[in-house]
């Protein structure tokens, strides 16, 4: 190929290639801009891109007057929560699966995946009634157990893949070596594992912030996480545009970030590790 | 590594995970069906009786099924067309090298990471409003009535609404899988007088079609879940124009209290995934033996 | 100390019969290399024995102590894994002193063991290094470092030249024979590689399909092969094969003949043949010649040796050299 024309390739496509990516990230970055917005600017027509009073006063009223911090709170605990415990149950199955398999590992990875396919309405009214019968319904406990059995699967999967790009004859040697159950889990095992249990910790987090069929319908004002606090807003709120994207921005920052560094992970986790 | 003593601390190991799963899946699955064969409305307590498959006709017969099963249709493969054609098209324009393509790369997977509600909300009032809406002033400057989104085009709406969520993920399986492509074949098939279209039907397309199954099997089991984006725009309305099968049931359980119709409708939910979910792991279990 | 012995020691796993009973008797300080092709069950011997495996009969003495049911740690083998099985996280000095650290030793202890470790293997200007960021022959060498540390009774060796290129492998080769010279340990060793297990091997252990075909020194499966596997096995290029007619003369169903003991001229031989490829390789030419009725056959000739494709010879077998087997394979004296 041509110099020249391969210099020029690359301009064009530099072109395109951001024109694509601002408009597919567009919402997202208007929801910013109108945050900073005054009501008035918010629903201004013509529309005030970036010349605009900008204010910061929306963060101010959002906090104040829907007690924002619960919210975020109640997302925060429920999702690193459900992670956590998550982790905490698969950790052991996925290492059993992944260094001693039986004939039977490879069905009992089939099943635990098809769980995750139970469409969520299925289980919805026992689910609901089990709750209300318990007095589970918006509790953060409620919601984090509910989470983790969501989640599991796709931990436990997800470690999976990890574990098993562990070579077993490195836990071999260590055994070899003279190392104990405990100090080849402490010395060998554990710092192999960190980056892979690393990665899985932080996608679950992304799902289980995101996940907006049980939050809604388990949770109403106490428990309710920001899936279920910006839901609130389809209603007559809805006109307070600047408020709402405030509420939005703040919803989608931590995690916009915690996703982009989880991007690599993300795939092999939603395919179950069938696209690396 | 297969000794007697760790086999049997492995299961120990797996307990736990099996157990709550077996748990999570028999217990109310089984109530589900259970409830499904009975009379049984919240509003009424102690009114329940056993109907046998009277909720399952009911629920089968009720005119709102029709729609719904065809708004869900309507819904995933909407969203699959889109996502996997447009996929497609962005993962083969982050394939080629430009300036800053890492960060456009960012910017076009952040819409998978936006909470369904904020995404929904956004689009429903900044974007599609038919007034003050983004789009609306859009069409206007360029000398056309607006479209008035959730009244005139309910479910097509929410397919883009869906679809802009989704779009990231089918993007960015399909680049992962394109750069896992073997240089060395394409260049041979540049040798061999292969045009540039002609790459792409006969070497790049038929090395996606396995990335692109898996992105049509993953998207629809999530896919014929979506709620959310119905319930904070539209609530299924107008009429039953934007009413799935997840929303119907979530109607009848939680809206009018009966739970021996949304039960039968939870069981029909659940056969109508079973038969995506058994292509998909049988895809998956296929590439487990490798 | 480190005498192995395998006591009717057999494997299966599930219906599939790995190793059906094999009894064996490794003296201390011996050099034995389990040989065979891939599947032969030479590296689950070898896990055996380590204790990586449970046997599924038979017992396994190490030191003249029954070791079957001991855990690997404590049966005070060192092994090196074909992947070199290296933790990548720790530096050189980490992964050498690792089994010291698991015993429990004093820290001036293990930093003097692992230097000495060192200076052995030439490993000292890489201490610090990751092992990825070492070459493959180095890797090797860290490897074995880990195993010399421990002093055990014995080593084990799982392949542990097949990542190596050819003439890394040759040089590695050379230092794990001189550190056996040096070090007088038992030492077992797998390998697919009748070359390797020729020049290095006190013992040669051949494995086919689980069973021993044959045990003896390296000279001694080559001179006088049990079977036909053996004779095909050892020795390269291969033994040639003839059957029918030519066989029938001497009184067997096969007739082996090295490509070494063939002598070629013009003038007179057994058989005539008419000559193939010739192979140059300097020092040696090996030339395909294809025999009338009988097949093809390859001679080993001197480096100078000229022939043309498509050439007519006549083949003289050299007196004494022709192995005859029975319709069972077995070597008929």
């Amino acid at each position: 190929m041509a110099r020249a024309a391969s210099a020029r390739r690359r301009i064009a496509f530099t072109i395109i290639g951001w024109a694509v990516g601002f408009l597919v990230f567009f919402p997202i970055l208007w929801t910013v801009l109108t945050s900073f917005k005054s009501e008035g600017t918010a629903i201004a027509i013509p529309p005030q891109f970036l010349f605009f009073d900008w204010t910061a006063e929306n963060y101010a009223t959002v906090q104040s007057r829907s007690n924002y911090l619960r919210h975020m709170t109640n997302s925060i605990v429920i999702s690193l929560g459900s992670t956590l415990l998550g982790l905490l149950i698969a950790i052991p199955a996925a290492w059993a699966m992944a260094f001693s398999p039986t004939r039977r590992t490879k069905d009992v990875l089939m099943w635990m995946l098809s769980t995750k396919m139970l469409p969520a309405v299925g289980v919805l009214v026992p689910i609901y009634l089990l709750f209300r019968d318990f007095g589970l319904l918006d509790s953060r406990a409620g919601l984090t157990a509910v989470l983790t059995m969501i989640n599991l699967p796709i931990i436990v999967w997800m470690l999976y893949t990890y574990f098993r790009e562990i070579p077993a004859d490195i836990l071999e040697a260590a055994r070899m070596d003279g190392a104990s159950l405990g100090k080849e889990i402490v010395y060998v095992l554990a710092p192999m594992a960190v980056p892979g249990i690393a990665s899985t910790l932080l996608l679950n987090v992304i799902l289980a912030w995101n996940e907006a069929f049980w939050t809604l319908n388990l949770s109403t004002s106490q428990a309710a996480p920001l899936t279920a606090f910006i839901a609130a807003y389809s209603s007559p709120e809805g006109l307070f545009w600047a408020k709402l994207s405030a509420a939005s921005t703040l919803a989608i920052a931590p995690i916009l970030v915690l996703g982009w560094f989880a991007q690599r992970q993300l795939v092999r986790g939603l395919t179950f590790g069938a696209v690396k | 590594m297969a000794t007697l003593h760790t086999r049997a601390s492995a299961r120990l190991m797996m307990a736990p995970a099996v157990i709550l799963l077996l748990a999570w899946m028999i217990v109310p699955l089984g109530m589900t069906l259970y409830f499904s064969l009975l009379r049984y409305n919240l509003l009424m307590p102690g009114m329940e009786s056993f109907t046998g498959l009277g909720n399952y006709v009911y629920f089968l017969t009720d005119p709102a099924f029709g729609t719904a099963l065809a708004n869900t249709l309507l819904l995933v493969g909407g969203v699959l067309a889109i996502t996997v054609i447009g996929g497609t098209g962005l993962a083969l324009l982050l394939d080629q090298p430009f300036f800053g393509r890492g960060i456009v790369r960012l910017l076009v997977i952040a819409p998978f990471f936006v909470m369904p509600t904020v995404s929904a909300l956004v689009w429903k009032t900044m974007l599609m409003h038919p007034v003050n809406g983004l789009f609306a002033w859009i069409a206007r400057s360029l000398g056309f009535a607006p479209v008035d989104w959730f009244a005139d085009l309910p479910l097509l709406s929410i397919i883009l609404i869906v679809a802009w969520q989704w779009l990231p993920f089918a993007t960015l399986i399909l680049l992962t899988a394109l750069q896992s492509l073997d240089e060395e074949q394409k260049e041979a098939a540049e040798m061999d007088g292969a045009g540039a279209v002609s790459r792409f039907v006969y070497i790049v397309l038929p090395h996606l079609a396995r990335a692109m199954t898996v992105v049509v099997l993953i998207e629809t089991i999530f896919l014929l879940s979506v709620f959310a984006e119905i319930l904070v725009t539209t609530n299924g309305g107008p009429g039953v124009q934007t009413t799935t099968i997840t929303y119907l049931v979530y109607m009848q359980a939680l809206l009018q209290f009966d739970v021996g119709g949304a039960s039968a409708g939870g069981i029909v939910a659940v056969v109508l995934a079973n038969i995506v979910a058994i292509f998909l792991i049988r895809l998956i279990g296929k590439n487990l033996d490798r | 100390m480190g005498s192995i012995v395998l006591d009717n020691v057999s494997k299966t796993f599930g219906d599939a019969v790995v190793i059906p009973a094999i009894d064996l008797d490794i003296a201390d300080g011996e050099f034995v290399v389990f040989v065979g092709p891939s599947g032969c069950g030479k590296s689950t011997l070898l896990r055996l024995i380590a204790g990586l495996e449970d046997v599924s009969g038979g017992r396994i003495l190490i030191d003249g102590e029954d070791m079957t049911e001991t855990p690997p740690a404590r049966r005070r083998l060192a092994m090196v894994f074909q992947s070199y099985a290296l933790y990548p996280h720790m530096s050189v000095r980490g992964n050498i002193a690792f089994p010291l650290k698991m015993a429990g030793l004093a820290s001036d202890v293990v930093e003097r063991k692992v230097a000495d470790a060192a200076r052995i293997l030439n490993l000292t200007d890489y201490l610090d290094r990751k092992p990825r960021q070492l070459s493959g022959g180095q890797r090797q060498r860290v490897a074995i470092g880990r195993a010399i540390v421990r002093d055990p009774v014995a080593f084990l060796f799982d392949e542990p030249l097949s990542n190596l290129d050819a003439a890394l492998r040759v040089a590695m080769r050379l230092e794990i024979s001189e550190l056996h010279q040096q070090l007088k340990r038992t030492m077992i060793y797998v390998t697919h590689d009748q070359v390797e297990a020729m020049t290095m091997a006190d013992k040669i252990v051949v494995l086919n399909a689980g069973r021993v075909e044959q045990v003896g020194s390296p000279l001694e499966l080559y001179r006088n092969p049990k079977n036909l596997f053996v004779a095909g096995f050892i020795g390269s290029p291969r033994m040639n094969f003839l059957s029918g007619e030519a066989a029938r003369k001497l009184g067997a169903a096969t007739i082996g003949i090295r490509p070494e003991h063939l002598a070629l001229s013009t003038s007179d031989g057994l058989w005539e043949g008419k000559v193939g490829v010739a192979e140059h390789l300097g020092s040696d030419t090996y030339l395909h010649l294809t025999i009338d009725g009988v097949g093809p056959l390859t001679a080993r000739m001197s480096g100078e040796f000229a022939a043309r494709p498509g050439e007519t010879l006549r083949i003289a077998p050299e007196a004494g050299k022709i192995h005859r087997f029975d319709d069972k394979g077995m070597a008929l004296s």
